[in-house]
């Protein structure tokens, strides 16, 4: 049977309806993983067939805990380390019977926009092998775009779920923080960290927050508001009010912009009403999720003192120093005022913002990305890089809501643009629902089955 | 050198006695048991793992503060303190800077009031075991709650504090929020202190002392510290700012290490913990759980039931000894008992915890019955007595009335306590007189 390009819901039914086996299925992933693998990098750790043999295997972001099999969040701090427990959102996927192939490349620690700072080397790609895939969640997405896994699961602190899903031409959901448990997850910025899906439709995206989503007792941060059935509401019932707002395309390349005012057309041509909204400027947020997220680092980071988990704190490569050392400057006796408290000020005012704008709109559309994705290596030019990259996602980021980043096409380098949909909290069932329409509008103009036709069984 | 006054603040941590530690479902039990057996991802700080505060310990920890007069804080959280030490796996402590459960409490002893700064709630460490030339970390201390208490240097002397701390050690205990055993360590004294000639002046540098497991022991170390530190000032050198250990077989403090530079902990909110709201009725329900605290019972075994001071003292030291003492108290045991009966037989025990509310009754009972005396023996005995003590005798003849209650000692000795004491003296009385009306 030609399993190319099935989605996860496909295979699952497959599985079910004992068309093919768990291990036939397992095997045809494991030689995609041998054939494309070397030269993607996107999975760094391959699991072995005796911990997983049953169920859809998925590509799990290497800073989700995952019992007996090797975590190191892209660090070779932790290059020995196997977690003796199970993070809650591997747990929640293994008990509906969905599997582990393997652990994907990350940036080291979470830390970048581009997959190039994890110690196990760069993920490329597979759009553009001298490119990156953008970060932090780079293997997830090219693990999907390149279908060595049906599925996968990223995190976003901000811009890690939806930058590499634009720039690898992929479907990325980063849900309202605290819809979806942290524990198990290496945390980074723990205000911020979130871990959502990477999947190649809405239906699977909608499935797989449906089963990752809701209370849990290990995180004390999750939301009581219980999760939803989102696979079953995602036709869309009403028309929406969409906000789109200058602020988010300043800088942004203009080949990126004009195919975002397409897909707006797309919408508008659907029934929905188009309203200019004015949000406070992206570069608010930069400035805030650099303190915040910095000092949380800083102290998340202590652990890996050396004593435990094998390797010393020399293994700490340039980012993470980076990052420890000015988190823990803005944290400092006396600095602490300056820096942490005022932007945990403006944090508030960015998440204020948000509320008044979607009394006016039910979802805001922009482009998730500034360009598509970068040469390797373009990165470290320039420090703060990823930042600017991620200046449209850190919005969002910094207060928590929902957002959705899905392909709107590929640009004149062939190279495929994102556009996210960000909603109200908790409201991830409206944005999936209007993606979902747009999916079956536009089935993303091919960009996802021409990413697969790359990479031939 | 008499011109110097000590000044002195404590700290004191109390570890609480809930179920399970601080932020995971880990036993808090933690004394004697095999080393890292009690222990899972969150109190070992692994990788992803996060805390959960445990609801009991908060309501305790302001229960606590509740019993200390404390204001206690609508809005709290808890926050990261940043620092490396092997016993704390996770590079900080989960503890408690800006928004402290409660402050601003005091604690009245014998007309002195003592201020209580702050009570606040953290997560003890981990503890490390020197074994030859290695250290060996043992966790399963790691993440027990933790209550620390801080007072205002309101202390000028070594004895008031030792006065409060045993005020404070029966309150935890009454509360029933710790075991507060030294031995065990789950409850520690740190006093600060310094010497200064100007009573409202705090002076610029303070020693911590630590290890101490008996207040007997902090007394003499605060002793031991002034005098130290006055003999330095009057030489011109100032103390050093350190933390000094206490050596309880010698009597005196010794440097543990230098504190100088002031350590910068980095404290933060912690992001995995939300901040926690108390409404006013929140807090009046834990309120409605306080006790009689152990002053307010002293004072009303004083008042209601005319018990010595020193009795009532006694008798409220241990809630379980004051709840067998007023539980008899309610039983009526027979007519004409005085809470004083009853107060002097769990007083007269040694081992008054052990006692049974049905032991004391029974005891009550007994003394209680009129004693029959066999009259044929006793006068023998008076006889006797009267015979073998003439100086006794005489002494009383010529007016001395205590001299009668010296020969009633040894009369009842004789009787072995089987007579009746006022018929004893009756008869001595009478016996007398007749031998005096012969002579």
């Amino acid at each position: 049977m030609k399993l190319l390009g099935k989605s996860l819901l496909e295979l699952k039914k497959l599985l079910e309806d004992k068309e093919i086996s768990n291990k036939e299925l397992r095997d045809y992933f494991l030689k995609r993983v041998r054939k494309y693998n070397p030269a993607l990098n996107s999975l760094i750790t391959v699991s072995s067939e005796k911990a997983h043999p049953t169920g859809v295997p998925l590509a799990i972001k290497d800073n989700f805990c995952t019992k007996g099999i090797r975590t190191t969040a892209s660090s070779k701090v932790l290059d020995n380390f196997i977690p003796p427990y199970e993070s809650t959102v591997t747990q929640r996927l293994l008990n509906h019977g969905l599997s582990i192939l393997g652990k994907t490349n990350l940036d080291a620690w979470a830390h970048g926009s581009s997959t190039e700072t994890s110690d196990y080397g760069p993920t490329k790609n597979p759009w553009d092998l001298s490119r990156v895939p953008g970060g932090s969640s780079g293997g997830s997405a090219a693990a999907v775009s390149a279908y060595i896994s049906p599925a996968a699961i990223g995190s976003e602190t901000a811009g890690s779920i939806r930058g590499p899903a634009a720039w690898c031409g992929v479907v990325g959901l980063k849900p309202t923080y605290s819809r979806v448990s942290r524990y198990g997850v290496i945390a980074m910025g723990s205000s911020l960290d979130c871990p959502g899906p990477l999947t190649q439709n809405i239906e699977d995206a909608a499935y797989l927050l449906g089963i990752i989503a809701g209370k849990d007792l290990y995180d004390a941060t999750t939301s009581s508001l219980p999760a939803q059935n989102y696979l079953k509401e995602l036709n869309l019932k009403n028309k929406l009010t969409i906000g789109v707002t200058d602020e988010y395309f300043e800088g942004v390349d203009a080949e990126t912009k004009r195919m975002v005012d397409k897909s707006i057309a797309i919408f508008k041509k659907n029934g929905h009403k188009i309203k200019k909204i004015k949000l406070l400027s992206p570069q608010y947020a930069i400035s805030v999720y650099t303190i915040i997220q910095r000092a949380e680092v800083s102290s998340n980071l202590g652990r890996y003192d050396g004593i435990r988990y094998g390797n010393a704190r020399n293994y700490f490569a340039d980012e993470a120093k980076r990052r420890v050392m000015l988190g823990t400057y803005t944290l400092s006796y006396g600095y602490y005022d300056a820096y942490y408290k005022k932007a945990q000020k403006v944090r508030t005012l960015i998440i204020e913002d948000f509320k008044n704008v979607f009394k006016d709109v039910d979802v805001i559309v922009a482009p998730t990305m500034p360009t598509s994705a970068f040469r390797l290596g373009e990165f470290e030019k320039y420090p703060f890089f990823g930042e600017l990259m991620d200046v449209l996602a850190e919005p969002g980021a910094v207060s928590g809501i929902p957002a959705i980043s899905i392909p709107i096409g590929l640009d004149a380098k062939n190279l495929p643009v994102g556009l996210q949909i960000m909603g109200n909290y908790f409201n991830e069932q409206t944005i999936l629902s209007l993606a979902y329409q747009f999916e079956k509008e536009t089935n993303y103009f091919g960009v996802i089955k021409k990413g697969f036709a790359n990479y031939k069984d | 050198m008499s011109d110097y006054t000590p000044i002195i603040g404590l700290e004191i941590h109390v570890e609480l006695k809930t179920r399970s530690k601080m932020f995971c479902q880990c036993p808090a039990d933690h004394f004697a048991k095999k080393p890292n057996t009690q222990t899972c991802p969150v109190c070992l700080g692994l990788p992803g793992a996060l805390p959960v505060p445990n609801k009991k310990a908060v309501d305790w920890a302001i229960l606590l503060g509740l019993a200390l007069n404390c204001k206690v804080s609508h809005e709290s959280k808890f926050d990261r303190k940043n620092y490396f030490y092997p016993d704390l796996p996770k590079g900080y402590q989960i503890s408690q800077y800006d928004q402290p459960l409660s402050t601003d409490g005091y604690l009245n002893i014998d007309g002195k009031r003592f201020k209580i700064h702050r009570v606040h709630l953290e997560e003890d460490t981990g503890k490390l075991l020197h074994v030859g030339t290695d250290t060996l970390i043992d966790f399963n201390r790691s993440g027990v709650p933790l209550v620390e208490i801080v007072t205002e240097p309101d202390f000028h002397d070594s004895e008031d504090v030792k006065r409060f701390l045993e005020e404070l050690h029966t309150i935890v205990r009454y509360l029933g929020i710790s075991d507060a055993d030294m031995e065990k360590g789950s409850m520690r004294l740190e006093p600060n202190i310094s010497v200064s000639l100007n009573i409202n002046e705090l002076p610029n540098y303070k020693v911590e002392v630590k290890n101490i497991n008996s207040f007997r022991y902090v007394r003499n170390a605060i002793d031991f510290e002034v005098k130290r530190q006055i003999e330095l000032l009057e030489k011109s050198e100032k103390p050093k700012q350190e933390t000094r250990g206490y050596d309880e077989k010698k009597q005196t403090t010794y440097s543990q290490r230098s504190k100088e530079e002031a350590q910068d902990y980095r404290y933060f909110p912690e992001p995995d913990i939300p901040p926690m709201v108390f409404k006013e009725e929140y807090i009046n329900k834990i309120k409605s759980n306080l006790p009689e605290l152990p002053s307010a019972k002293l004072n009303r075994y004083v008042e209601k039931f005319n018990l010595k001071k020193q009795d009532a003292y006694t008798l409220s030291r241990d809630i379980n000894v004051a709840n067998k003492f007023e539980t008899v108290l309610k039983i009526q045991v027979s007519d004409n008992i005085k809470p004083a009966d009853i107060a002097n037989v769990i007083l007269n025990k040694k081992d008054r915890s052990s006692l049974t509310v049905e032991e004391i009754k029974e005891e009550v009972k007994k003394r209680k019955q009129p004693i029959h005396t066999d009259e044929k023996i006793l006068a023998l005995i008076i006889d006797q007595t009267l015979k073998s003590n003439p100086k006794v005798v005489e002494d009383y003849k010529k007016g001395r009335e205590n001299a009668i209650m010296f020969l009633v000692g040894i009369v009842m000795r004789e009787m072995k306590g089987r007579a009746d004491a006022k018929l004893v003296i009756d008869k001595l009385k009478s016996r007398i007189e007749k031998l005096n009306a012969k002579s």
